[in-house]
């Protein structure tokens, strides 16, 4: 009897660990996570604008159907990515996840404080090999260090009513990513 | 050959609980750093790098994309004020006013984070496009059936949620109660 008893304690304290260790692995090897669902439908390192979301169309779940979105998916093993985002009418944001979906940073039109959000996204190592008088000049350069060397860029327009919604769009399509020539990165 | 059993036994609970444990927070998330106000609850962390293990797990299982702190804030609700599941055969009013964002959203998904169809292809409503009150508050009807003023149809599905995300807001992780970030509240009027 003493034996089961242990047996179960055994169990549900090893369940535990399971329990913690699983929670960890999981955000790694899902397989339908957002980044995995968005991958075939975008192209590497320039800007993919998002089919609108509607019911059973939408390439993610919780989308907000007011919003026109666009990605770009980057790597930037190759050096790093320059991204430019002209402000739509209502409301713009820029948003960064990691390869895990971690949103690590975001900006919108209005703390840019520009008609054009001008970011340069670099790995942590990319910025620190930046020569010295680059660094001098970063108070008008917005350099955002991206945690992992692949990842996701979501910018979104509102369109405030339907109607607005081809404008919002088309403010989209006016946005770049790329990764930036090695002449533009030495200078 | 007892003790192999047990062995056996044991790794079976082991698996059991550890993993029922995961699928259970994953899909229904655990209150670590969330707000609730009235039926609306966020986790406000959840769109920055310090997300907590449980949201990591539950994001990367539902595949969505968290709105990131300097974007806004996302509010959801299953639940009306009285703590009675949302259902959508049921008349529910959402009435009150919003925290102070820039713009909002207010959106009806299904459980799995689908749009609900309906031939109007309303599936929300933004700050912008919502009928108010002459003292600046607003009511939203969710019903199957159409409605005059702001209505949003359920399609007549039996459960779903409402999401309000907040943008460009200073509610955050430092909003506590109904002083700071006042909600509109969500009452059942009737049920068939």
């Amino acid at each position: 009897m003493i034996r089961w008893l242990f047996a179960i304690i055994g169990g549900v304290l090893l369940g535990g660990v399971v329990h913690l260790v699983s929670v960890l692995v999981l955000p790694r090897v899902a397989t339908l996570d957002a980044y995995s669902r968005l991958a075939p439908l975008t192209k590497l390192n320039a800007v993919t604008p998002l089919p609108a979301a509607g019911p059973g169309s939408a390439p993610m779940p919780y989308m907000d159907p007011a919003f026109a979105s666009a990605v770009c998916r980057y790597d930037l093993s190759k050096g790093p990515l320059k991204l430019k985002v002209p402000v739509s009418q209502a409301y713009t944001s820029v948003s960064f996840y990691t390869r895990n979906d971690t949103a690590y940073y975001a900006i919108n039109d209005r703390s840019a404080g520009r008609r054009v959000i001008e970011l340069d996204l670099m790995t942590s190592d990319q910025h620190a090999d930046l020569p010295e008088e680059e660094d001098v000049t970063a108070a008008d350069r917005l350099i955002i260090d991206s945690p992992t060397a692949t990842g996701l860029i979501v910018l979104k327009a509102l369109a405030a009513e339907p109607g607005l919604m081809r404008q919002a769009e088309a403010s989209l399509a006016a946005a770049t990513c790329g990764i930036q020539p090695a002449q533009a990165a030495a200078r | 050959m007892r003790l192999i059993f047990l062995i056996l036994v044991t790794l079976m609970i082991a698996t059991a609980v550890g993993l029922g444990a995961t699928w259970m927070t994953a899909t229904r998330g655990v209150n670590v750093g969330t707000i609730t106000i009235g039926a609306w609850t966020a986790r406000p962390k959840t769109g920055t790098s310090d997300i907590d293990p449980y949201s990591r797990a539950s994001v990367a299982r539902s595949g969505e994309l968290p709105v990131g702190t300097g974007d806004g804030v996302t509010f959801s609700a299953a639940k009306d004020d009285s703590g009675k599941l949302l259902n959508g055969q049921c008349d529910v009013a959402v009435k009150g006013v919003t925290p102070a964002a820039r713009f909002w959203t207010l959106t009806i998904y299904d459980n799995k984070g689908q749009l609900v169809a309906n031939s109007l292809q309303r599936y929300g409503f933004t700050s912008q496009e919502i009928v108010r009150g002459s003292d600046g508050s607003f009511e939203v009807r969710i019903t199957s059936r159409a409605r005059a003023g702001n209505w949003l149809p359920t399609g007549g599905l039996d459960r779903y949620m409402l999401v309000l995300r907040l943008y460009d807001t200073p509610v955050g992780v430092a909003t506590r109660t109904q002083k700071d970030a006042p909600m509109p509240a969500i009452t059942t009027v009737s049920c068939p």
